[in-house]
């Protein structure tokens, strides 16, 4: 009848908001990917898929293998990170200013607003036959993509941010003598620029959307003209491989997102 | 330093959805001689931050004005130091980048915001935190630290929103005593807001008394009790005598308050 009394309770693993080591938490990521890759196999070689359709991963990273050294798809791959790249930054460096004038300041806001929450609804892609028209298949034009799909989104994100700005905040900012520049700069930028980031890093994440439409559609280089070309062989390992490839580099741009963010805020490190 | 005049101030918020408006505070006047210490006590939602927000210039009266050395207050400015109830440090600065903000915006050069901050880190005692963001403080260090943020300006006057109301007693205690001190050393102008019958008498010189919604100016009690003030005057029978009188006065206001609201 003793240590019935007083008996500590362990914290389930599974009671809301119970942290796990981080030692746990790579471990569970990566059981789901060897799951994946598993469901595949037996989907593939278990014989319940026809190849045609779906070839089964060793194909797959050979096919992967065969671009990279046979047709010299690395040249692809670096022209589409150049285009994402490309038209992600020139949205972001115009949207962003605009973005933290209009939370900043109603006037622009009232502005801006309902045209931006207008445009945000364009679809990016609709704008491809439009845009090769007005520009031709050149880098211009998938860049233009990119903007349109990114810029809207972006401004009115950044908005909202920074308008969310909390107000004691400000106004103890403005009894220790700031004036307007000051309060933007020093206070607003500051307080939503953690979420600013995260912003960047899931539009960014769209913007690669937006390019491989646009090379489906009309290019002669890059990833997605690669599965097009695929699609004409009905070369099912090399269009797995290309959409995989680009998985791939979006889950590295997202650490490395994380990585700086963790590096350029450390003052909500445990939140 | 600074005198302030509070001319007619009144204050009455539009009403919710074309209900009628709400009168916060009753055109009141004031005068608070340099370097005076004034409490200004009251039940919660009397029009106490409200008046106090207004002196800041966070806040636009209806009516009235307020003077701060003969010149009307028309916005917030440097010269009139505010610590605020809730948490208001930069959470994306440290303690010392903290204190230092407000002679950044002046445009005081580094070197000299840090000798600034350091002198102010030693008199509210947070030498050795210089480098740790507010969320590592406790709550009665991230007052200290608003505290030393609002001095860092060498503001003619503070203005204090219940400083320490969300302290637990023992931290707010020795809160009261280092406001206090600061005091005692610097002599600027205080107004400070606060519900705390005890904080209002250890602290101020002058106690005002307002009344329930709307706000106006029920009594003032003085507090002759000597400076440097001790903890262990709160012991006194003078002390106990203040307190009594303003419990008396302000019980009545709760009173009608809490049947106001009823
Ligand atoms: N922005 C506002 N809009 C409408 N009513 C307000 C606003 N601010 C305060 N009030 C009202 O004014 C009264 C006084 O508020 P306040 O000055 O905060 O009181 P205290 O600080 O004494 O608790 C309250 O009844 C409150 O509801
Ligand atoms: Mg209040």
């Amino acid at each position: 009848m003793t240590g019935t009394v007083g008996r500590r309770r362990r914290p389930s693993t599974f009671a809301p908001l119970t942290p796990i080591s981080p030692r746990a938490r790579v471990t569970f990521g990566i059981a789901f990917f060897v799951l994946f890759f598993a469901a595949w196999s037996v989907a593939t070689w278990g014989g319940f898929v026809k190849p045609l359709f779906l070839a089964d991963p060793l194909k797959t990273f050979a096919a992967g293998w065969r671009l990279f050294v046979e047709f010299g798809f690395a040249g692809d791959v670096a022209v589409t990170i150049s285009r994402v790249v490309g038209g992600f930054v020139i949205a972001a460096l115009l949207a962003v200013p605009l973005g933290i004038a209009m939370g900043a300041f109603k006037p622009i806001e009232a502005f801006f607003e309902p045209f931006v929450s207008f445009a945000r609804y364009l679809p990016a892609s609709a704008f491809i036959p439009l845009l090769i028209l007005w520009l031709g298949v050149d880098e211009a034009q998938k860049l233009a993509v990119i903007f349109i799909g990114a810029f809207f989104q972006i401004v009115l994100m950044i908005a909202v941010l920074i308008g969310e700005t909390r107000r004691d905040l400000v106004e103890a900012a403005y009894t220790l003598g700031a004036g307007s520049r000051g309060i933007v700069l020093r206070v607003m930028l500051p307080y939503a620029a953690p979420q600013i980031a995260e912003t960047l890093r899931l539009v960014l994440g769209w913007a690669w959307t937006y390019v491989i439409v646009a090379e489906l559609i009309g290019a002669d280089s890059g990833i997605g003209h690669m599965i097009m070309d695929s699609q004409r062989f009905l070369d099912t390992g090399q269009m797995i491989f290309g959409i995989f490839l680009i998985g791939a580099i979006g889950l590295v741009t997202d650490l490395g997102f994380r990585a700086v963010n963790r590096l350029l805020f450390p003052w909500q490190l445990g939140r | 330093m600074a005198a302030v005049s509070i001319e007619g101030v009144g204050r009455e918020f539009p009403g919710v959805r074309g209900g009628p408006p709400t009168r916060a505070v009753e055109p009141l006047d004031l005068t608070i001689a340099d370097t005076d210490f004034v409490a200004l006590l009251g039940p919660s939602g009397c029009g106490k931050s409200t008046l106090l927000r207004i002196v800041a210039g966070l806040d636009q009266a209806t009516e009235g004005r307020v003077l701060v050395d003969g010149r009307e207050v028309e916005g917030p400015g440097a010269d009139r130091g505010m610590v605020f109830q809730s948490y208001t440090l930069f959470p994306w600065l440290t303690v010392c980048e903290n204190i230092g903000f407000g002679p950044r915006e002046r445009g005081v050069p580094p070197a000299e915001r840090r000798t600034i901050a350091d002198r102010l880190m030693a008199q509210v005692g947070l030498t050795g935190f210089a480098d740790h963001y507010p969320r590592m403080l406790s709550g009665g260090m991230q007052q200290r630290t608003a505290l030393a943020r609002a001095l860092a300006n060498d503001p003619a006057m503070l203005l204090l929103d219940e400083p320490f109301g969300a302290l637990d007693h023992q931290t707010r205690s020795l809160m009261q005593e280092l406001l206090l001190q600061v005091w005692e050393a610097d002599r600027k102008t205080v107004l400070f807001v606060t519900h705390d019958i005890q904080e209002a008498v250890f602290m101020a010189n002058r106690v005002l008394v307002m009344t329930a919604r709307p706000g106006r100016i029920k009594t003032e009690v003085r507090v002759p009790l000597p400076h440097p003030r001790h903890w262990r005057m709160k012991t006194t029978p003078e002390f106990a005598r203040i307190e009594e009188e303003l419990t008396e006065s302000i019980r009545e206001e709760a009173l009608r308050a809490a049947a106001m609201n009823a």
